[in-house]
């Protein structure tokens, strides 16, 4: 039906300027509504069905929370890839917020390291469960400092 | 430390040179049999990489191809509500493509290859949307015999052995939920209807039974796969296993809607509460996978005329620059 509208477009003409199929505005949903995408120039040479880079996608479920990875997508850049996550990983539950990453920007430790988050002694000095019965500790703490005034121990 | 850019992106190795390593091999059977997950990066047998590649490609393009026969009754839906849902349920789908063809590209093959393959008809995908979708009745029974054997075989799927694999399934599986959900709606709907609605419902049940009972593959003694995939958590449940988990969970759900089930000897082991089915026409399913399906070719037309006016768009993309940042 429509083909390649660009085909035999002007390219000195601002890209999809006279073109009503792409040009008529979107009422469908707020982002798309805001986005500057189809109305841009268009300098250079088309490739078509380019494999686009990669980007890691993370979501915000309500101001204040992290950011958790939601999944990843092919992009040209990251207005777009902040555009196809809202589609792909933000169309269902809470989202405030999305975050897209270049996965060429992501380094990783090597599974074969994972030996280095071993602990080589006893962490739970780290952890609130390593401090316990002080309630009792306490008690017979203070029976004994109390025994031992009585005694005339400490003046 | 590994950048991500450095994971294997080139052409899939087509020489089963990996699998010539006996200790690297050892090691990964022992992190399989230990539950650990494979991860892009880590050592695989080329075997591995090769039939995952093919399962998960297969598995994207049945979430593409699977969106054709719903997404071309959206406009006949017959109410407003049902209309929305439906659209939701396409979207979900043609997603489930996205997420899968990322997952199959972390082994190696790039996403346009695998668009490409599936136009030119070289990679496979579901046998069940090379079937007609001639009336409302037969969206119903997609949405809930379909979708629901989908549930059954990635909730199995899920608990496999390759990292972004499983990880896209957990995603899928719950977004299946609901389509499984509103095809079961629209099925009770009609289920418990006017007359004409009931045997519009008993009519489309009667061409989705057989289709359904394909959907798990040939059964296990014929079926040339699975060995290897089982060992290697690749497939970790067989065709006939979960054939079996569908029956189970759905021929109940069927008598009480009351629908008339097409396999006359349809029967319950009564020791092991197995169902015991009439196996369907097994060449059919051949014929249909090689391309003499009913559907097929108004169906892969369909996917190159939407792959062909969509190009604009992608033209697009290809051509915007993003603004110069505001001063
Ligand atoms: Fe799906
Ligand atoms: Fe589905």
């Amino acid at each position: 039906m429509y083909g390649d509208p660009t085909a035999d477009a002007d390219p000195s003409v601002a890209f999809g300027h006279d073109m009503p199929f792409y040009t008529r505005d979107w009422h469908f949903d707020p982002y798309h509504q805001r986005l500057t995408v189809a109305r841009r120039g268009a300098p250079d040479a088309v490739h078509f069905d380019t494999e686009w880079g990669n980007w890691e996608v993370f979501i915000q479920e309500k101001r204040g929370e992290h950011h958790t990875h939601a999944g990843t997508l092919h992009a040209p850049d990251a207005e777009m890839a902040i555009m196809l996550a809202k589609e792909n990983y933000a169309r269902r539950g809470p989202c405030v917020n999305i975050w897209v990453v270049p996965e060429d920007a992501i380094a990783a430790s090597a599974y074969e390291d994972a030996d280095m988050f071993e602990h080589t002694t006893d962490k739970m000095y780290r952890d609130p469960a390593g401090f316990q019965g002080l309630r009792k500790k306490a008690q017979a703490g203070k029976e004994r400092v109390g025994d031992e005034a009585a005694a005339g121990g400490n003046p | 430390m590994v950048m991500m850019s450095e994971l294997p992106l080139g052409p899939l190795p087509d020489v089963p040179e990996a699998t010539s390593d006996p200790e690297a091999l050892i090691a990964f059977e022992g992190r399989i049999a230990r539950g650990e997950r494979i991860e892009p990066g880590d050592w695989m047998p080329a075997d591995y990489r090769r039939q995952l590649t093919r399962l998960i490609q297969q598995h994207a393009n049945s979430e593409l191809m699977g969106a054709l026969p719903e997404g071309m009754w959206i406009p006949f839906a017959p109410s407003f509500k049902r209309k929305l849902a439906l659209i939701a349920k396409v979207q979900d789908e043609v997603g489930h493509a996205l997420y899968l063809y990322r997952a199959a590209e972390t082994l190696g093959k790039p996403r346009t290859q695998m668009i490409e393959e599936l136009l030119n008809g070289t990679s496979k995908y579901s046998n069940v949307f090379n079937y007609p979708a001639e009336t409302w009745g037969d969206i119903a029974m997609i949405g809930w015999l379909i979708d629901g054997a989908a549930v059954v075989n990635q909730t199995i799927m899920a608990t496999g052995s390759y990292g972004p694999y499983a990880r896209a399934l957990k995603r899928i599986t719950y977004e299946e939920a609901f389509h499984l959900k509103q095809g079961y709606d629209v099925t009770v709907a009609l289920a418990t209807g006017t007359q004409l609605q009931r045997d519009m419902a008993q009519e489309a049940f009667n061409r989705w039974w057989w289709p359904t009972m394909m959907f798990f593959g040939p059964p296990d003694k014929q079926s040339v796969h699975t060995g290897i995939l089982h060992r290697w958590g690749v497939k970790p449940k067989s065709n006939d296993e979960q054939r079996q988990e569908f029956l189970r969970k759905f021929v109940p759900k069927m008598i009480e809607l009351g629908f008339d089930i097409p396999d006359k000897d349809l029967r319950k082991d009564p020791q092991t509460g197995d169902w015991i089915i009439t196996q369907p026409d097994w060449d059919e399913f051949k014929r249909v996978i090689n391309g003499d399906g009913p559907m097929n070719k108004e169906r892969l037309a369909l996917r190159r005329l939407i792959y062909d006016e969509s190009s604009w768009l992608r033209t697009a993309l290809d051509r915007h620059v993003p603004l110069p940042a505001a001063a």
